[in-house]
C-alpha cells in the first residue's frame, strides 16, 4: 500500500479522454516521477490529485482518506503540498513573511481570525521560518521583497514554503521548466538535499530526463492518458514501450 | 506601548494630537481676513474630516489590504443612518445606543452582501457589490417608503415614542448622557476665533480608536493573511488557507466601519436619506482612498480630509470673490483671468478635483502619502550630500595642514 493511492481515474474534456484508466502507487519516502510526452495528461493527473479538478470516475486515497471532492485547501491541511511550474510565491511580500504564512496554516487551520495578536509576537512562527530559510540558504535575504528575488531563489523560496509545513507528499509540476543548465542542477542538488535531510515523499512531473535520472527512485510513462509502464530508472532507459512513446513509431 | 512598533506608535500619536488641535490649526487665518474663506475649523466640516476618515479607514482594510474593490460601501453608510436615525425615535437621543446599532445593521448586511459578491473577484466583485448598493439606493427611495420615509429622508419628529427620554418640548437634540452634539465653545484669540464642538470631539475620539484599531489588523497575521491574499491567491489555497472567510471578514469589518461613518453622520444631524447610498458616494470613498494612498496606514484619512476640504471651500469661491482677488489687474486681463479660472471653481470644483486625482494616480501611485516620503527622500538625501560636502572641506583642510 502505498501513501497515495490512484484507482481507474477517469478524465475527460468533451471529446478528448485526457486520462484513461489510471493507476498508480506512490509508496512513502520514494521520489517518484511521472514522466511522458506532450498531452499525455501529466498536468491533469496531477490537477486531480490537488482538488483543481475532478475525475469522472475513479478514487484517489491519499493516506488512507479520500482526496476527491475536496478543496485545495482542505488537501493542503491533509499533508500534500505543491510546487508549480512557474513558481507561485507571494510576491508583494518579504521573503519572511512569505515562509510565515504557511507556518500560521500550519498552526491555525484554514481560517483564523487572529487580528488581536501582532505579527512580531509571534516568535515561534518566526523562528520556524528563519529556521527553514536558513536550511535553504536564503537567510540572508529575509527582509527582501520576493517579487524582486531571481527566478533560482523564487523556486528554492517556494520550497522552503512547502517544506515548512512538513508535508507528508511534495508534489512538483516541472521544477526545472524553463531554467537554464546550472539553475537545473541547482534544483536537483537542493531537492537531493531536501530528501537526504527528511522523510518525504515526492512525486515529480518532469520532462527533463536528466533530472528524472538523477532523483527519481520509481518512474511511470504516461502516455495518450495511459500508464504504460513503472519502473525503476535503470529498467526505463532501454524499455521498447517507452521509446515508442516518445519516438512515434516503434524501430523496426 | 498598546501592542504597537515605535513607528507605528508615532502615527498614532501624531495623528491624535493633529485632531485633538484640529480646530485651532484648520483655523489659521483671522476671521474677517480675505482668507478667512480657506479656515476649514468649522465644527459641521471637522465633523465630516473626521467621519468620512472613519469611512476610508475602513474601506482600506478591505481595498488596501485584499485588493477587492468595492463599488457598494455606500450602502452600509446609509444603512449605519437609517439605523441611528430609527434609534432616536424609538429608544433615545442618546448617540451610544444609536451608533451601536448602526454598526450591527452594517455588519448584518456585508455579511449578506459580502457572502454573494465574494464568489467572484476583480471587476465581477465590483460589478456586483455597486449592484447591491444600487438596489438598495431604490429600496430605500421607493419600495421600503414605510421604514426610510422615501425621498423626503427619515427624520426625527415630536410624535416618536423615545421610550427612554420621556416627554420633552421642542424637537430633542442628539446627545452623550446629556452633553449635546450641537453643543460649541468659541474661543476669541486676538483676531482669530476657534470652536471647540462636543460633536467633533465626540467623532474624532471614535475616528482614533477606528485608526487604532485599523493599525492592529494591519500589524496582526490576520492582515498578513490578507495581503496574502491579494497578492497570490492561488499560492495562498495551494498553502492550505481558506481565502473567502478572510475576504468576507474583512469585508464586514470594512462594513461595519462604514455603518459607524453612517451612525456618526446621522448622530451629528438626525436625519438620513437615500442619496446618501446613491453610486457616487460610494465612488467618492474609492477616490478618498486612491487619492491618500490604498494599502497605507494614514493615507485614507489624508484623502478624506482632502476631498472634503475641496468640496466644502473650492466650491464657495465664486466669481465676486475672485474680482476681488484679482482687483489690482488692468479691468480686461481681470476679466480673462477670473474667465480662465471660472470652470474650476464654485459648482465646477469636481473638474479641480479630477484633474488633481489624475495627476495623482498618474505620477504618484501609492498616493499622497508616497508624495510626501518623496519629498522626505529628496530632503534627506541633500542632507547627506552637505554632510558629504562638508565631510570632503574637512579631509582636504586636513591634508592641507
Amino acid at each position: 500500500m502505498g501513501i497515495l493511492e490512484v484507482k481507474g481515474v477517469n478524465k475527460r474534456f468533451g471529446g478528448l479522454q485526457a486520462l484513461g484508466d489510471v493507476n498508480l502507487s506512490v509508496k512513502q519516502n520514494t521520489v517518484h516521477a511521472i514522466i511522458g510526452p506532450n498531452g499525455a495528461g501529466k498536468s491533469t493527473l496531477l490537477n486531480c490529485l490537488v482538488g483543481k479538478l475532478m475525475p469522472d470516475s475513479g478514487s484517489v486515497m491519499f493516506d488512507g482518506q479520500s482526496v476527491l471532492g475536496r478543496k485545495p485547501h482542505e488537501i493542503n491541511q491533509m499533508g500534500i503540498s505543491r510546487v508549480f511550474q512557474t513558481p507561485e510565491i507571494f510576491a508583494d511580500l518579504s521573503v519572511l513573511e512569505n515562509v510565515m504564512i504557511p507556518c500560521f496554516a500550519r498552526r491555525d487551520g484554514a481560517f483564523r481570525l487572529h487580528a488581536y495578536e501582532t505579527v512580531g509576537s509571534e516568535r515561534d512562527i518566526r523562528g520556524q521560518a528563519e529556521h527553514m530559510l536558513e536550511d535553504v540558504n536564503m537567510a540572508d535575504k529575509r527582509h527582501m521583497h520576493a517579487g524582486s528575488l531571481s527566478r533560482g531563489d523564487k523556486r528554492r523560496l517556494e520550497m522552503a514554503m512547502c517544506l515548512v509545513q512538513e508535508p507528508k507528499l511534495l508534489l512538483l509540476d516541472e521544477p526545472t521548466a524553463g531554467m537554464a543548465r546550472a539553475d537545473t542542477n541547482n534544483t536537483i542538488d537542493l531537492l537531493k538535499e531536501i530528501k537526504a535531510k527528511r522523510d518525504i515523499t515526492m512525486c515529480i512531473i518532469e520532462h527533463d530526463m536528466h533530472v528524472v535520472f538523477s532523483l527519481a527512485e520509481r518512474i511511470t510513462v504516461l502516455a495518450q492518458g495511459t500508464p504504460l509502464v513503472e519502473e525503476t530508472p535503470e529498467n526505463i532507459k532501454g524499455h521498447p514501450k517507452v521509446r515508442e512513446a516518445y519516438l512515434g513509431e516503434a524501430q523496426v | 506601548m498598546l501592542g504597537l512598533e515605535r513607528r507605528d506608535l508615532t502615527i498614532l500619536i501624531a495623528v491624535a494630537v493633529i485632531t485633538l488641535f484640529a480646530p485651532i490649526i484648520l483655523n489659521p487665518f483671522p476671521t474677517g481676513s480675505a482668507l478667512a474663506q480657506f479656515n476649514a475649523g468649522y465644527p459641521d466640516l471637522m465633523q465630516r474630516f473626521v467621519i468620512f476618515g472613519i469611512f476610508a479607514i475602513g474601506f482600506n482594510i478591505l481595498f488596501g489590504l485584499t485588493g477587492y474593490l468595492s463599488f457598494g460601501h455606500a450602502a452600509f453608510l446609509g444603512i449605519g443612518s437609517y439605523s441611528a436615525v430609527w434609534m432616536f425615535k424609538l429608544l433615545s437621543m442618546n448617540v451610544i445606543p444609536a451608533i451601536l446599532l448602526s454598526i450591527v445593521m452594517a455588519g448584518l448586511f456585508a455579511l449578506v452582501i459580502g457572502f454573494v459578491s465574494l464568489r467572484r473577484s476583480g471587476i465581477y466583485f465590483s460589478i456586483l457589490t455597486l449592484a447591491f448598493a444600487q438596489m438598495s439606493y431604490n429600496l430605500a427611495y421607493s419600495v421600503l417608503t414605510p421604514v426610510t420615509n422615501g425621498e423626503t429622508g427619515l427624520q426625527i419628529t415630536l410624535s416618536d415614542p423615545r421610550i427612554l427620554d420621556g416627554e420633552s418640548s421642542g424637537l430633542p437634540v442628539t446627545s452623550l448622557f446629556g452633553a449635546e452634539m450641537r453643543d460649541t465653545t468659541t474661543l476669541f484669540v486676538g483676531p482669530w476665533s476657534w470652536d471647540f464642538s462636543v460633536g467633533y470631539y465626540f467623532c474624532a475620539a471614535l475616528m482614533l480608536v477606528a485608526f487604532y484599531i485599523s493599525v492592529r489588523i494591519f500589524r496582526s497575521p490576520f492582515g498578513m493573511m490578507l495581503r496574502a491574499v491579494k497578492s497570490n491567491q492561488q499560492r495562498m489555497n495551494y498553502t492550505g488557507l481558506n481565502s473567502r472567510p478572510y475576504t468576507l471578514a474583512a469585508f464586514v469589518i470594512s462594513g461595519m466601519y462604514a455603518g459607524l461613518a453612517g451612525g456618526l453622520l446621522a448622530a451629528m444631524d438626525p436625519l438620513a436619506g437615500a442619496d446618501r447610498m446613491q453610486w457616487t458616494a460610494s465612488g467618492e470613498v474609492v477616490l478618498m482612498t486612491i487619492l491618500g494612498g490604498a494599502g497605507t496606514l494614514i493615507g485614507p484619512v489624508l484623502g478624506a480630509g482632502f476631498i472634503k476640504y475641496f468640496e466644502n471651500i473650492f466650491s464657495k469661491i465664486n466669481d465676486g470673490i475672485l474680482h476681488q482677488w484679482f482687483a489690482f489687474m488692468p479691468d480686461g486681463l481681470e476679466n480673462f483671468v477670473v474667465a480662465v479660472i471660472h470652470p474650476f471653481i464654485g459648482k465646477g470644483w469636481h473638474l479641480t478635483l479630477g484633474i488633481m486625482f489624475m495627476l495623482v494616480v498618474i505620477f504618484l501611485p501609492g498616493g499622497l502619502v508616497e508624495g510626501a516620503s518623496r519629498v522626505g527622500r529628496v530632503f534627506r538625501r541633500r542632507d547627506r550630500k552637505a554632510d558629504h560636502v562638508e565631510s570632503d572641506a574637512a579631509r582636504q583642510r586636513a591634508a592641507a595642514e
